[in-house]
């Protein structure tokens, strides 16, 4: 189980700034956050993995405090993360990635059949770098294999959509709904697609680096209809009008 | 006793060749500024210079599939060597020469390997160069190689040069010269890592006079510590030609890299880019590795064997 208490993360230039959240993710969830650009989702997602530190407040992994472990700690203890815009590495093979991620030298077989999940033709992949020569979503559909091979007991992907083309999309959904079933872990998922969102187990919507709203699918979908935590858009603009 | 008796002998060997035995075919083992071993085969001679030290390595036209170990090995201190090697490839052929030099130095004095190659490629050969650099040892005494390597290639021909250097070289001065004819192709792949107070300069002069000849010259480095290194590429296109340079360097904690690249156009038809990278490890590559569950140590470690392997 997750807790987040009092989670504030304060910066300079305003953007993704966390005011004061508190949260439970019990296991075996399948959670999807949701809310408009700059609202803090992403800057939420990297506090739990360590890559931020939060400016105050706590987080609690199974009864245990990990506010101050380092991102590598986190990992060892169970926590993923699939970054929203992947890494390159120049002659870091995919393999070599997957390896790394299932902390152990895989058979090709093994390591292909993680590709072959996220719908690449593990052949054609496997010992390819993981360098400029591969497109957006190619080395997206990669990260998530990444996440899959590592089977922790949480694993976050932030906007794992972003640029997988419509055919794929179906085979996406699969892909997590497996996970959910095999890996008998909690799946966090920042998301803006109404299919992500209709998988979900709970919906939060977070704006302006606060919990707007939270509850089951059910109960958050119908009122994400109502426009509240919609972009603001240009208020100057407005202003002068 | 044989070579392989003595265990500095065998371990630079294996550095520097990756084989753990006497070659089979055409060899020439340099041991100390001598001649340690040589073999010819039935479409490899090689032939013992007469007016300075070297080789002359003679590959019959046609000759497929076939490979020449040239190692060069200094295990003493204090030894200064300079060697002249030759290398006439005949029409057709079709072969792999693995060289390299190691030093091992456990003595005050300097030790030195200076090797002149000349390569020249016949008209459609094709020559796979394979050479590694290393030096060992725990003695103060620097640890010196000066590589010069010239090459001619000849209508169609086509030679790629890997080279290698990633430990114990304290200084380093490496010239490449190359010509290419029509439809001639040069490749050089080149690795070094840096580190301590070391020094690499590796220098490339490329004139690319035939139509339809090329030059893909991709230079990849890391420089550690206090060590500097300089990187200069200098491409000639004097006829309908392609040539590429790429210099991609990772600099960590105080190491320097210069990068100076000269590209000129001598006819209109030639396409010639230069592109050139120094930086330290992005940030973000630490963070995805550590967020696989990897120490910042380790992940470092993991970037830069990968950028070099």
């Amino acid at each position: 189980m997750l807790e987040l208490k009092n989670i504030s993360y304060v910066v300079e230039d305003s953007k993704g700034i966390i005011k004061d959240i508190s949260l439970t993710i019990d296991d075996n969830k399948f959670i999807v956050i949701t809310g408009p650009n700059g609202g803090g989702k992403s800057t939420l997602a990297k506090i739990i993995c360590g890559i931020l530190k939060p400016t105050s407040g706590n987080i609690i992994l199974d009864g245990k405090d990990i506010t101050d472990m380092s991102i590598t700690e986190r990992a060892k203890i169970g926590i993923s993360f699939a970054f929203q815009q992947p890494v390159r590495f120049k002659g870091v093979t995919v393999k070599d990635l997957i390896n790394l991620a299932a902390g152990k030298k895989l058979c090709t077989a093994d390591a292909c059949n993680y590709l072959s999940e996220v719908g690449l033709c593990a052949k054609d992949y496997i010992d390819r770098e993981v360098n400029g020569s591969l497109s957006g979503g190619e080395l997206k559909r990669i990260e998530i294999a990444t996440v899959i091979a590592r089977k922790t007991k949480l694993s976050i992907f932030d906007e794992p959509e972003a640029g997988i083309d419509l055919w794929s999309f179906k085979n996406l959904i699969e892909v997590f709904q497996k996970m959910h079933d095999e890996i008998h872990g909690s799946i966090i998922i920042i998301s803006h697609q109404e299919r992500i969102l209709n998988i979900a187990d709970e919906i939060i919507v977070i704006a302006n680096g606060e919990i707007v709203n939270k509850g089951t699918r059910e109960e958050v979908l119908d009122s994400l209809l109502d426009d509240s935590v919609s972009s603001p858009g240009c208020s100057v603009l407005r202003e002068e009008r | 006793m044989s070579l392989m008796d003595n265990k500095i002998f065998e371990k630079l060997f294996e550095e520097v060749t990756n084989l753990h035995s006497i070659p089979i075919g055409a060899y020439n083992i340099r041991l100390n500024s001598k001649a340690a071993g040589r073999n010819s085969s039935a479409n490899i001679d090689i032939i013992p210079k007469t007016d300075k030290p070297g080789i002359d390595i003679i590959i019959k036209p046609n000759t497929k599939h076939e490979s020449v170990h040239i190692p060069a090995l200094v295990t003493e201190t204090g030894i200064h060597d300079l060697v002249y090697n030759d290398f006439y490839i005949g029409e057709n052929a079709d072969v792999v020469i693995v060289a390299g030099c190691g030093i091992h130095n456990d003595g005050d004095s300097l030790s030195q390997h200076d090797g002149v190659h000349r390569f020249f490629v016949g008209k459609n050969a094709r020559v796979l160069y394979i050479e590694k650099h290393i030096g060992t040892g725990d003695g103060k005494g620097e640890r010196i190689i000066n590589p010069q390597t010239i090459v001619e290639v000849d209508e169609g021909g086509y030679i790629e040069l890997q080279t290698t250097q990633l430990k114990g070289v304290d200084s380093t001065l490496r010239t490449t010269k190359a010509k290419a004819k029509e439809n001639g192709t040069v490749v050089v792949k080149e690795k070094i890592l840096t580190h301590g107070t070391q020094y690499a300069e590796t220098r490339f002069d490329i004139d690319l006079n035939g139509d339809g000849s090329s030059v893909n010259l991709v230079s990849r480095s890391v420089a550690k510590e206090k060590s500097r290194q300089k990187f200069v590429s200098v491409i000639n296109g004097n006829a309908k030609c392609m040539g590429h340079s790429e210099c991609d360097s990772i600099i960590m904690d105080e190491g320097v890299v210069s990068s100076l690249p000269e590209i000129t156009a001598n006819n209109v038809e030639a396409t010639l880019v230069h592109e050139a990278a120094i930086g330290k490890i992005a940030g973000e590559q630490i963070t995805k590795l550590m967020t696989l569950g990897l120490t910042e140590a380790e992940a470092e470690a993991q970037i830069v064997n990968g950028f070099l392997k």
